[in-house]
């Protein structure tokens, strides 16, 4: 699979520009090593959808977002959060269930939310967010608030109803969206050549419903970027919305932090060959090559990000959880 | 001022008041601009309010619900409109995983103003399909609430409550009501969401119901009357947030119960109503409550089938006269031939 960016050719970010999509990427995969590190601990008692290996789609689209952009997730949100600015220590907190979290400890990890750094929701109902999302481009338009919505799903939404019904509507309206599918090849543990017509792509889907689409290498941060550059802007621009699928992989189990190839449904030799193609460490080497960054610059990285994370799971683990009233408080409006 | 008009007008006059008097108001549905808009309740509201306001949608009730809920969250007010309740099925989802968990599970930081009115069929062939009361449905979610005004006048303040409210509303509406008049000040008001009315007082059963029940409710009322029997009916209005105190207090002054409802009986509003009876008045109780509602069956078509269906009058008389020990048979005053329209004057098809 080595699919060709369509838009923008080789054009590469400036310098601090690719440090920042390493960082970023780098800065989600440790957080989610962390998690992965401590989940059998049992604390984090909810479950969680760990996105190693997935790190290049948010990272690159992010970097084309401003904070009042919003941002739109599904169940494996902790990139898409992470991404777009979301308070790191809150989603700790949250996923530990603590009165500190995100959401009070009543969402855990399948329903961050950070109004501030413009990430609005996230929920594990396949395809459920997407229509909302719309619906914030729609009031956005009509309200004359400038700002660029983000969607995330995975390939399983777009077997949907409800995806197509919202990919329809924006079409008809030219709404300024951007929907990104990451394609993992997965839906749980049901492999897309059992859902899906063969030799098909998600990005088929956006021309019937009124928007150009393409598709591209999700382990390559660049390309992401690239792509990412021309779909932002455009929905930005008043060009509408624009399907992008990325190609890209989950390393760990559908939810929680093990190894499963035990099962059966995919082989240890696939997963294998995606992990020869770490969208981290392939882009680390790459920026070592090109000379846009150096070994003290990258050691110097991972000492910031190891304090940074240390202390968002110190200062989780102190959280206070929930007092017992917190559980009859906000069923309605006050 | 204060004159007599239809509840479905009432409910055009108030979706009107709330275009009008806020922007980020807009009124959605299949046919809503259309030439019959919706039995009336929003017909021509696009000549004044425009098609930006008074629009359309894709056969999408599914996706355009969670559109709508994403709209409310970010400062819209909007209202949704289904021609039947067996419709807004098609759009649980975003009603019930989301809208109505919208502000609990992100900690309160999320709100859903929407109001997603729907509309109740019955008679004239509505059929199993587009006939449904599925409010119990809609009552068993924490964070929806359920209203189901029954005179012009609630109907409208319900409404114009309902749109200001910060809470997703589902606005359950019985098709025989639409052409029910009432008196209804021309001004905007609300009526608060979440409290009964006692429509008739009296001292002998409280007949609690909702709705279209609460209007055979009353007729019930006169049968009894007749027979001796001084009935209070306690008209909902609101299904949730349950007025649990008007419902306890009427029964520790009549000490009798007989609850109506347009939906199926078995697992629907009138079993919460007695367990809030029972609950809370069980030291008042003379006699076991009684439950007027419809039969575990799908809704027939035919008036054949459909006479046994639906329970009338006379059925919420006779059972609340049996709250008192007493077997009367009562008469119903003469109403033609067909039993599936509200009146003699009502013709299909709708």
């Amino acid at each position: 699979m080595t699919p060709k960016a369509a838009i923008g050719g080789n054009t590469r970010p400036e310098i601090d520009v690719r440090r920042e999509l390493y960082r970023s990427m780098l800065r989600t995969r440790r957080v989610e090593e962390a998690i992965v590190d401590r989940y059998t601990e049992q604390e984090m008692r909810c479950p969680v959808h760990i996105c190693i290996g997935q790190e290049a789609p948010p990272t690159g689209i992010s970097a084309h977002l401003q904070k009042q952009d919003h941002v739109y997730s599904a169940h494996r949100s902790h990139g898409h959060y992470l991404a777009k600015g979301g308070d790191m220590p809150a989603m700790i907190a949250e996923i530990y269930g603590k009165s500190d979290g995100c959401a009070v400890g009543k969402g855990g990890s399948q329903h961050l939310i950070d109004l501030d750094a413009g990430f609005i929701c996230s929920a594990p109902i396949l395809a459920s967010t997407i229509s909302v999302g719309v619906g914030d481009a729609w009031a956005a338009r009509r309200r004359g608030e400038d700002r660029v919505i983000v969607i995330y799903f995975g390939d399983g939404s777009t077997e949907e109803g409800a995806f197509h019904e919202a990919l329809n509507f924006a079409g008809v309206n030219k709404l300024p969206i951007v929907f990104v599918c990451e394609n993992n090849l997965y839906s749980v543990h049901t492999s897309l050549e059992t859902r899906q017509p063969e030799n098909q792509t998600v990005r088929r889907l956006g021309p019937p419903n009124g928007m150009e689409s393409f598709d591209g290498d999700g382990n390559d941060v660049e390309a992401v970027w690239r792509l990412a550059d021309y779909a932002v802007n455009k929905a930005r621009n008043g060009g509408g919305p624009t399907l992008l699928e990325f190609h890209t992989y989950r390393w760990m189990e559908h939810c929680g932090p093990l190894d499963d190839t035990h099962l059966g449904y995919r082989s240890a030799e696939e997963l294998e060959s995606w992990k020869a193609r770490c969208p981290v460490d392939t882009y680390r080497d790459r920026l070592i090559q090109d000379g846009s960054v150096d070994q003290a610059w990258l050691e110097s990285e991972e000492e910031t990000l190891h304090k940074e994370i240390e202390a968002a799971f110190t200062a989780a683990q102190n959280s206070p959880f929930p007092e017992a009233e917190e559980l009859f408080r906000h069923v309605y409006p006050e | 001022m204060t004159r007599e008009i239809k509840y479905f007008e009432a409910l055009r006059e108030a979706q009107a008041q709330c275009l009008e008097s806020d922007r980020d108001v807009v009124v959605m549905g299949l046919g809503v601009p259309g030439p019959t808009g919706v039995f009336g309740t929003t017909k021509n509201l696009i000549d004044d309010y425009g098609p930006d306001r008074v629009l359309d949608m894709p056969s999408s009730e599914n996706a355009m619900t969670g559109m709508l809920l994403g709209a409310s969250s970010n400062g819209m007010r909007p209202i949704m409109v289904h021609m039947r309740v067996d419709f807004a099925v098609l759009s649980m989802e975003p009603l019930v995983n989301q809208a109505a968990k919208w502000h609990y599970m992100y900690g309160g930081k999320m709100r859903a103003p929407l109001t997603v009115r729907m509309i109740i069929g019955q008679g004239w062939g509505q059929g199993p399909q587009h006939s449904q009361a599925l409010q119990a449905w809609f009552a068993h979610i924490p964070g929806l609430k359920v209203i189901m005004p029954t005179t012009a006048h609630d109907a409208k303040g319900m409404l114009i409550s309902a749109v200001r409210d910060d809470a997703p509303v589902i606005s359950i509406e019985h098709r025989w009501l639409y052409g029910v008049s009432g008196a209804v000040p021309e001004e905007m008001y609300e009526t608060p969401i979440g409290k009964a009315r006692i429509m008739r007082p009296g001292k002998d059963v409280t007949i609690v119901a909702a709705s279209y029940a609460s209007l055979l409710a009353l007729r019930a009322a006169e049968m009894l009357a007749d027979a001796g029997i001084d009935a209070e009916v306690l008209d909902l209005r609101t299904i949730t947030p349950l007025d649990r105190e008007s419902i306890v207090a009427s029964v520790r002054k009549t000490g009798r119960l007989v609850v109506a409802d347009t939906g199926t009986a078995e697992f629907g509003i009138s079993a919460e109503i007695v367990c809030a009876a029972v609950e809370g008045a069980s030291e008042s109780l003379k006699s076991a409550p009684r439950r007027v509602g419809l039969p575990s069956v799908p809704t027939p078509t035919s008036p054949a089938l459909s006479e046994h269906f639906y329970p009338r009058a006379i059925h919420i008389a006779e059972a609340a006269a049996a709250t008192l020990g007493a077997k009367l048979q009562f008469t119903e005053p003469e109403t033609g031939k067909w039993h599936d329209v509200p009146d003699p004057s009502f013709t299909g098809p709708y």
